[in-house]
């Protein structure tokens, strides 16, 4: 497990480092990401070792977003006179956004000859 | 016998308490979205949320007091992203396969996500520094906070619209998707993970393995995309 989380922040820190060293417009930890992707593809026991430490992180990925969560709520008057306004915008927006997504996902995997992979039956 | 409100003082300095808070608000937020059979209303972040907002605010307790003992959980988030890699590795070949999907569907759900965000606020009246902060809403905080800087918008603002965007995407996206009949969890996960970042990804991780995996990649990859689309889309629309 140690060892994991080692290779985790190794990782996060290398990601850092990177976007940090070429101005990158990614966040450290996305790159970080896609190092250990690299990594688990190049070095075949990489991905078993991570693999229970990254599990358990990921299976409570929404406990982490509570203290800024948290942040918000105590801080509810950023939102000034145009609060209503505002959740009304981000109500819309993200709704649209998500039918935009998935209806274009869906629409170009039809197209490629891809859809619904995940419907055909397993083993 | 030391006193309550000395034993109070002591403890409401120290990081245990707002720690051990943090946990048992999400534990407690659990619990209920399990007996909810995982309603989406029932969002354990969101239930965490005002428990702990509630108690710091009749304990009068300031947030940067409460965060001294909150940022061990917060600090994981970073962990927690790299962690995002495993569900790619181990459906790499699925994510091979649906590589044109994805590229599509990130354009579509990245643009329609700022342009709908800048023109409904214009619409409703909203304008100047708080109309830029709702340009990079759907990214993950860190990424959205140095867009928001460079555009002129307002960074506490910002991550706050950001925090909710998540909060309110991982609330609409299941009643939404059955509405629309789609059952294809790799589109339901990536445009939740586009619209939502990480608190959409966390609700597809909820529902779906194949569905967090790809929220994760839709995360990452609206995170570069929105910081080079943002301040063009702007620039058209001021």
């Amino acid at each position: 497990m140690i060892l994991a989380v080692a290779i985790l922040l190794i990782c996060q820190l290398l990601g850092e480092t990177l976007a940090r060293g070429l101005g990158l417009p990614v966040p450290g930890p996305v790159l970080g990401m896609a190092l250990l992707l690299l990594g688990c593809l190049m070095l075949p026991g990489m991905a078993a070792r991570v693999m229970p430490t990254a599990q358990g992180l990921l299976s409570h990925l929404s406990l982490l977003f509570v203290p800024a969560g948290v942040g918000v709520i105590s801080h509810l008057d950023v939102l000034g006179g145009s609060g209503p306004a505002l959740l009304l915008v981000l109500v819309i927006s993200t709704a649209l956004a998500l039918i935009a997504g998935v209806l274009t996902f869906v629409a170009v995997a039809r197209l490629t000859g891809n859809a619904d992979a995940t419907e055909e039956p397993r083993g | 016998m030391t006193a309550l409100p000395e034993i109070w003082s002591y403890l409401s300095r120290e990081p245990l308490l707002w720690l051990t808070a943090t946990l048992v608000a999400y534990l407690i937020g659990d619990q209920l979205s399990q007996r909810a059979g995982r309603n989406p209303l029932v969002n354990p972040v969101l239930v965490a949320m005002v428990l702990l907002g509630g108690l710091l605010w009749v304990t009068k307790t300031p947030y940067q007091t409460y965060f001294a003992g909150a940022q061990f959980v917060h600090f994981m988030l970073g962990p927690a992203t790299v962690s995002l890699a495993l569900p790619l590795y181990v459906n790499r070949a699925q994510i091979r396969r649906a590589l044109l999907p994805m590229v599509a569907a990130l354009l579509a759900g990245s643009v329609t996500a700022i342009v709908s965000a800048l023109w409904i606020a214009r619409v409703l009246g909203i304008e100047g520094p708080v109309w830029l902060s709702l340009a990079p809403k759907s990214t993950t905080a860190p990424v959205a906070i140095g867009i928001a800087e460079q555009l002129g918008g307002l960074p506490t603002l910002t991550a706050a619209l950001v925090i909710l965007t998540g909060i309110i995407g991982a609330v609409i996206v299941t009643p939404l998707m059955r509405l629309m009949h789609i059952r294809d969890w790799r589109a339901r996960g990536f445009a939740v993970g586009v619209a939502a970042h990480g608190i959409g990804t966390a609700r597809a991780f909820q529902v779906n393995d194949t569905a967090g995996a790809f929220a994760g990649i839709g995360m990452g990859l609206n995170a570069l995309l929105t910081a080079i689309l943002a301040p063009y889309v702007v620039s058209l629309m001021l």
